[in-house]
């Protein structure tokens, strides 16, 4: 069974990252297109060289960052609340969260860009970062709920109320408890926040006003003609960065286990 | 604890950033080109009631797809150590940190006749094309979307609890038993989260179609985004009654799904 | 679990720290919004001119480059949001409309002293008879291409060879309204620079008699498709024709006998824009001699400016494909502004018949 399990799971592996070794093959290709010409490591020095890239890749991973951060917190709380409302009225505010998610990208995009520009005129603000902001806050913010309501149907309250028995105030059993039995889907709600506050284009295309871009908008914009192997390079060492922190991070993890391991005997 | 005061700031924030987009499309759905009050949008949106089916066909089968290949992979990956967990959680993940666009394209290289694919196939006696068609279209969206049913499978799984499936195990119960009563019961929230992440984005989604199917697989996402620019009243008539759609799909998925988890 | 959002924070906050230390870089006299087509301007790669950082080092002004996709894009976004671009390079047509509908500025030549350099055909161009709004970017034309392994000792000289029957399954159409409309007018006697929606109709019924045909509809995919000889013919824009035929050397670009469509992307200044002066500037410094060739050797479409033409290497300057000759050029037809139902129209039969 064991033997099963990792053979599953290494196939699985192999499957999702095998379009990423092509993408990162490429990126050491000689040549702007996707015959094989020779190995080079130009793009990766062309790519330093090149500041519109490098400015687009730090405001995509700001974006994505902050707008993760603030739709876990904002879902997480939406969905201790929803889930403490009784049938229609979850079921309706539960479909009421998830209708951000199923109109296309681009009604939601036009229809901010439309709200922003009224909003605009009245408040005499331009669309840029922050509009941007708001905009994948907004979109992110219902996968967190997705993610977290399953985990508090399973919460036991009765250890959040042993916990304000044992002294804790609220504010401790709620952060020792409840987030700490929260944490895992917080953690998924986040991550998929960020790979999709990453990943849009549509949205940020309409809300990001006329001095803001983001790496998606620079790719996506490039189909006329061919996509630079540059981008190709940038998502290797992206790809490297993560990997290696994970890497430590997992060591670190393990260290941790057999301390206390030890200590426990 | 049993409050609903957490979920305010997300109510205010749902009616400025979506109750308002929404009505913003409804009136546009509803009107013509020059603001009158019309139903032509919808008229026309109906004309392309093949592009809805299809893509909702192939929605469907890429999300039963995910979910057969999800299931265990978020089993397995509950019944870890947690530090392998977390592991496995980024490892699933990272793959989608690189662009949409790029990963697209990767597939497109690796399908293509005498690519790396079409090559091993061949060596093993199987000539076929392997792109340009439907089950290309399909195999891209199970790429896109899987671990957004892994992830929501897996922190539900990670949640039941060891015990009671020891006790089950020591109470004489044989696996498919312990299946049956504990395990599939107990994770039917996380596919239900499962099956809305997978199912409403590859519904909508574009690109895909046009990149890995043929002359006629391109989807309703793709009609949109097309329409749109030269027709916002068709547009957004064709995304409300997609919305619509997704809606009613999700509301009979949430009530199948909250009755079983009364039953248990 | 905590771990993973330390690590997150910390890479926040140096990534934060990085953003605040470019953006205080400062020092510049002034900023200008720069809206173009993606991947339309040479960048520093591969050894070509890095454009926007020459221009901000000789002028001392920043540059806030931003890309679109489509004409309809850019139109959207100048029409309905109050975002204030100083520089846009629309195409031909959407000039035009822009135009018309007022959401341009008269430019002031006399800051502009190398649009002089201009080729005549574009000082007064059709989608701009007075000359008074914009300033050429770059142009070029349609072309076909084939993989002369893969065409079966035919000689394809004609867009009819897009609907050749012993091709089938190996032909590749544009993904694009205009350009595949554009062709099948071509062969139905229609001349598209204007169309009405009864020629709509006519090149509908002339597309779907090529669509069995067809591989697929493809926009940027035709570079893997015809340099991987993965299909043996498609139209594209002839100065990538150029490019994929350095990449492959099966490849073959011709232009067809029945004349084709003669493209102009250029600059003009939207009526908002905040830095006009800045953007006189960057339109003036485009027009460069030595500038305007860099960015069209680095593009590979041809340079409207007459003394660029020959700085630009022999094998690109004497290219067809990329400068195609006089008596070609007098069979090429150029887009026209088309109102917006039949525009729609034509965008909805081409939807139906992709799906």
């Amino acid at each position: 069974m064991k033997k099963l399990s990792k053979i599953y799971t290494a196939l699985i592996i192999f499957f999702m990252y095998m379009p990423i070794v092509v993408l990162i093959l490429f990126s050491f290709n000689d040549g702007k297109t996707m015959v094989w010409k020779g190995f080079t490591l130009n793009w990766y020095t062309d790519l330093f060289k090149d500041s519109q890239i490098i400015n687009s890749l730090w405001n995509t991973l700001m974006i994505a960052f902050l707008a993760s951060l603030f739709a876990t917190a904002l879902g997480t709380m939406a969905a201790i609340g929803i889930n403490n409302f009784k049938g229609k009225k979850r079921i309706f505010l539960q479909n009421a969260s998830n209708i951000e998610i199923l109109s296309p990208d681009i009604v939601t995009g036009v229809s901010l860009m439309l709200m922003f520009t009224l909003a605009g005129v009245a408040f005499n603000f331009k669309m840029g970062f922050l509009t941007v902001l708001l905009a994948h806050i907004t979109f992110c913010t219902p996968y967190v709920v997705l993610n977290v309501l399953p985990r508090i149907r399973h919460m036991d309250y009765s250890v959040y109320e042993a916990a304000l028995d044992l002294g804790c105030n609220q504010w401790q059993a709620f952060r020792k408890v409840v987030i700490h039995e929260l944490m895992p889907g917080m953690f998924s709600g986040f991550l998929m926040s960020f790979t999709f506050s990453m990943d849009d284009f549509v949205i940020t295309y309409f809300t990001r006003g006329a001095s803001f871009q983001t790496l998606s908008i620079q790719i996506y914009t490039m189909t006329h003609q061919r996509i630079s192997p540059k981008i190709n390079a940038l998502s290797a060492l992206m790809f490297v960065v993560v990997l290696v922190l994970m890497v430590i991070i997992n060591i670190k993890d393990r260290k941790l286990e057999k301390q206390n391991v030890q200590k426990a005997l | 604890m049993k409050l609903k005061r957490p979920s305010i700031p997300y109510i205010f924030w749902m009616v400025i950033f979506t109750l308002i987009p929404i009505v913003l499309i409804l009136y546009s759905s509803f009107t013509d080109r020059n603001g009158n009050f019309s139903f032509e949008a919808f008229s026309k949106a109906f004309g392309y009631y093949d592009v809805f089916l299809r893509s909702l066909w192939i929605a469907f089968i890429s999300t039963l797809i995910c979910l057969i290949l999800a299931y265990p992979l978020g089993y397995i990956m509950s019944r870890q150590k947690a530090s392998v967990q977390n592991t496995l959680t980024m490892v699933i993940m990272i793959p989608m940190w690189m662009n949409f666009l790029l990963r697209i394209y990767a597939w497109v290289t690796l399908l293509q006749n005498d690519g790396p694919i079409d090559i091993m196939l061949s060596l093993l006696g199987i000539h076929t094309t392997l792109i340009g068609n439907q089950g290309a279209v399909i195999l891209g969206m199970v790429y896109e979307y899987l671990p957004f049913m892994v992830l929501p499978l897996y922190t539900v799984m990670a949640k039941i609890d060891k015990g009671l499936i020891e006790a089950a195990d020591d109470l004489g119960s044989n696996k498919y038993i312990i299946f049956k009563k504990i395990i599939f019961p107990l994770s039917i929230p996380g596919i239900i989260s499962g099956i809305t992440m997978v199912f409403v984005p590859s519904a909508s989604t574009f690109l895909v179609a046009q990149y890995l199917g043929g002359v006629d697989d391109i989807m309703i996402g793709d009609v949109i985004d097309r329409i749109f620019w030269s027709d916002q009243n068709t547009g957004s008539a064709i995304a409300l009654i997609l919305m619509v759609a997704i809606l009613v799909f999700l509301i009979i998925l949430n009530f199948f799904g909250d009755e079983e988890a009364v039953a248990t | 679990m905590k771990k993973f959002f330390s690590a997150f924070i910390a890479l926040a906050i140096f990534v934060s720290c990085a953003v605040v230390m470019s953006s205080c870089s400062g020092g510049y006299d002034g900023e200008i919004n720069v809206y173009n087509w993606g991947d339309y301007i040479s960048d520093g790669s591969d050894d070509y001119l890095d454009t926007i950082k020459t221009f901000e080092e000789e002028y001392n002004i920043k540059v806030n480059y931003t890309t679109y996709e489509t004409n309809e894009e850019l139109y959207n976004i100048l029409s309905s949001s109050n975002s204030s671009y100083d520089v846009i390079i629309p195409s031909d047509y959407m000039v035009e409309k822009l135009i018309d509908e007022g959401l341009l500025q008269k430019l002031d030549y006399s800051k502009i002293p190398n649009s002089k350099d201009l080729m005549d055909n574009f000082k007064k161009p059709s989608y701009d008879p007075n000359g008074e709004y914009s300033v050429a970017y770059s142009w070029n034309v349609t072309g076909l291409v084939y993989n002369k392994t893969m065409v079966k000792n035919k000689k394809p000289d004609s867009w009819e060879y897009l609907w050749d029957k012993d091709l089938k399954g190996s032909i590749l159409q544009f993904n694009n309204n205009r350009d595949a409309y554009a062709i099948a007018m071509q062969l139905c006697g229609i001349t598209p620079d204007k169309f009405s929606k009864k020629d709509v109709d006519k090149a509908t019924v002339k597309l779907k008699e090529q669509k069995p045909l067809l591989k697929k509809y493809v926009m940027d995919q035709v570079f893997l498709e015809m340099e991987k000889n993965q299909s043996a013919i498609a139209p594209y824009y002839a100065g990538d024709i150029y490019t994929m035929m350095l990449n492959n050397e099966n490849l073959v670009g011709v232009l067809p006998k029945e004349g084709s469509n003669l493209f102009v992307d250029a600059m003009c200044v939207p009526k908002n824009a905040s830095n006009v002066d800045g953007a006189h500037k960057f339109i003036n410094f485009m027009t460069r001699a030595d500038i305007s060739a860099a960015n069209s050797s680095y593009i590979t479409y041809a340079s409207p400016v007459k003394s660029a033409k020959k700085l630009l290497d022999k094998d690109l300057r004497e290219s067809e494909l990329v400068y195609p000759p006089d008596d070609y050029l007098k069979k090429c037809y150029t887009f026209h502004n088309v109102d917006d139902e039949t525009y729609s129209y034509m965008q909805e039969q081409f939807v139906k018949l992709m799906s």
